[in-house]
């Protein structure tokens, strides 16, 4: 008995450390960014201590990085980037919950070719698309353009984001739904006021990746925006790497921590709903 | 009840609720796949008008074309190394979290972060420098060897594919997440009897555990295999396609084509290559997992 429990012990120590270990790996990467965002040049490299050197922390980098370009400050490209990124998870989540909720509810003639449509698209790679709708896009004047970048999500395009809510509602009985329409509401009705209270757990995740690949999207902005007042966020960092004067590495640094801070607030903000919310994809049928 | 149903009005509600989707599904969907096509039989340049030229671009491709023929190399090196490498991560990864042990929640929230910042730039430059020859990737491996270790990563031609495997192995999280809900959903009852039986974890792991959750490990290996076919912005960014173009991604290739070029037609044939090759992979793996995938229905 006695020696069972030390091996208990035992056990649980070994898969602490391992647990500690690797998330050591895993997130030492950003702590070294956001130590080297308060050193000088000179103390960032031939160290993997991510601490400045006693004494010689700095704030200059962060005053630099939020001065960002000669023009603007960061605030006027992360503005940029919400100009696209909040029509895009406004757009996205609506279109989305709509025709998932048709699809998961609704019997109708050609249900069937709808759903396989959505999986078909599900799996065709996105650069299947790329060319043809920049060309769309120059013929009718889009390019350059925010809209260029959140246009499609009015039309419920991204298939993933209906999959994964029409995943979440077949968990939900239907017997909620036939109460309502005994109750004498209609389908928008049923959607605004039964459903979606219920599956706010996915609206949410779905609001938040949407919004974090957004943020993420570097090709997007690379291909359809070109005009210096329209530049985003993600440019303007790539862009801190091409200048030819001499690079300040821990201002990169400062800037990055600075794109990178929304999205990690926003993660924990949500992280409760959103990492059974990506789970559940995968692993039910 | 025929008569019923046949008398019933057709209900239009569906449709109009789903005319934004079907909008969308014929402008953004089924239009750009016809036209791509049709663009992938053209000369199509930047400026004046497009000229029909059959099956030329496609002979090009298979026939003269150096550059695909070194960027797909690039591209076949980067995929079969990295999904593996990254499933096996991310089942690992799992299967620590997996564990019943307090406060692991809190690490399954941590392991989760570097997903999220995933393809943004700022991690790209972070990359970058962590792999530079005086960052600490070198200093710390230096430590170990009891000497200086002067890897010039990025810039190395044998060694700047695996800085992008590595990025892309850091970002394990959704993958991960899939398989952790499978594991939870392997019934305890097998392994108690295992343990009766005197099947050590180990045997455990790989006589249970795995056969039992291999149509996730499926799922996941197409899912990274077809990401990894398409990836962009680490070997732009942080390679840029470079040393010798061994980082020279297909899809970069499309992008410089395209975009930077203008060789519209040429660059839609390189995408409809390169959705083959996809399509391709996607069916030899459906097709052998016949023989090794347990399906629990």
């Amino acid at each position: 008995m006695e020696l069972t429990k030390r091996s208990k012990i035992i056990n649980s120590i070994i898969r602490y450390t391992l647990l500690i270990i690797v998330g050591v790996i895993l997130i030492y990467p950003l702590i070294w960014m956001i130590g080297s965002s308060f050193k000088d040049n000179i103390d960032i490299f031939g160290t993997f201590n991510p601490l400045p050197a006693s004494g010689r922390g700095t704030l200059e980098n962060i005053k630099s990085a939020w001065n960002i370009s000669s023009d603007h400050t960061i605030w006027f490209y992360f503005g940029n980037t919400l100009k696209f990124l909040v029509p895009k998870t406004f757009f996205t989540v609506i279109s989305c919950t709509l025709t998932a909720y048709v699809i998961a509810r609704k019997n109708f003639k050609g249900k069937k070719f709808v759903f396989t449509a959505v999986i078909v698209t599900l799996l065709m790679p996105e650069l299947a698309f790329r060319i043809p709708l920049y060309l769309l896009y120059r013929q009718v004047g889009l390019l350059d353009t925010f809209a260029s970048l959140f246009i499609q999500d009015i039309f419920a395009s991204s298939s993933f984001f209906i999959f994964m809510i029409i995943q979440f509602m077949r968990t939900i009985p239907r017997q909620l739904d036939e109460a309502a329409v005994i109750d004498g509401c209609n389908d928008l009705q049923i959607l605004s006021k039964i459903i979606v209270p219920v599956i706010k757990p996915i609206i949410i995740t779905v609001g938040l990746l949407c919004f974090m690949w957004g943020m993420n999207d570097f090709q997007g902005p690379l291909i359809y925006l070109n005009s210096p007042d329209k530049t985003v966020l993600s440019m303007i960092l790539k862009q801190q790497l091409d200048g030819d004067t001499m690079i300040v590495y821990g201002k990169i640094f400062a800037a990055s921590c600075l794109a990178l801070l929304p999205m990690i607030a926003l993660f924990f903000a949500g992280s409760r709903y959103f990492v059974d919310g990506v789970a559940s994809t995968g692993g039910k049928e | 009840m025929t008569k019923e149903k046949t008398k019933k009005k057709i209900n239009y509600v569906p449709y109009l609720m789903l005319l934004p989707w079907m909008i969308g599904f014929v402008i953004f969907k089924v239009y750009p796949i016809v036209v791509s096509f049709f663009y992938s039989l053209q000369e199509y340049p930047i400026l004046g008008d497009p000229e029909f030229i059959g099956l030329e671009n496609y002979i090009e491709i298979f026939t003269k074309d150096e550059i695909f023929r070194t960027s797909l190399v690039a591209t076949l090196k980067y995929v079969l190394i990295g999904t593996p490498v990254v499933v096996i991560v991310a089942f690992f990864v799992a299967f620590i979290l997996n564990f019943k042990l307090k406060g692991v929640n809190f690490f399954r929230t941590a392991y989760y972060i570097p997903s999220i910042l995933g393809g943004n730039v700022a991690v790209s430059i972070l990359w970058t420098m962590l792999f530079d020859v005086n960052g600490p990737i070198n200093t710390v491996l230096s430590v170990f060897t009891n000497g200086e270790v002067a890897i010039n990563w990025t810039k190395d031609a044998n060694f700047a594919i695996f800085t992008l495997i590595i990025l892309k192995a850091w970002q394990f999280g959704s993958t991960m997440l899939i398989f952790l809900s499978a594991l939870q959903g392997v019934s305890k009852s097998l392994y108690e009897a295992a343990s009766l039986d005197g099947a050590s974890k180990i045997r455990q792991l790989f006589s249970i555990t795995v056969p039992i959750i291999t149509p996730v490990i499926l799922f996941n290996a197409i899912n990274v295999l077809v990401k990894a076919f398409q990836e962009f912005n680490s070997a732009y960014l942080i390679t840029k396609g470079g040393p010798n173009k061994t980082t020279y991604f297909l899809n970069l290739y499309i992008y410089e084509e395209a975009f930077q070029k203008g060789n519209y037609g040429y660059a839609s044939a390189l995408t409809w290559v390169l959705l083959a090759i996809i399509g391709i992979f996607t069916i030899i793996i459906f097709k052998t997992s016949d023989n090794y995938v347990y399906y629990n229905d």
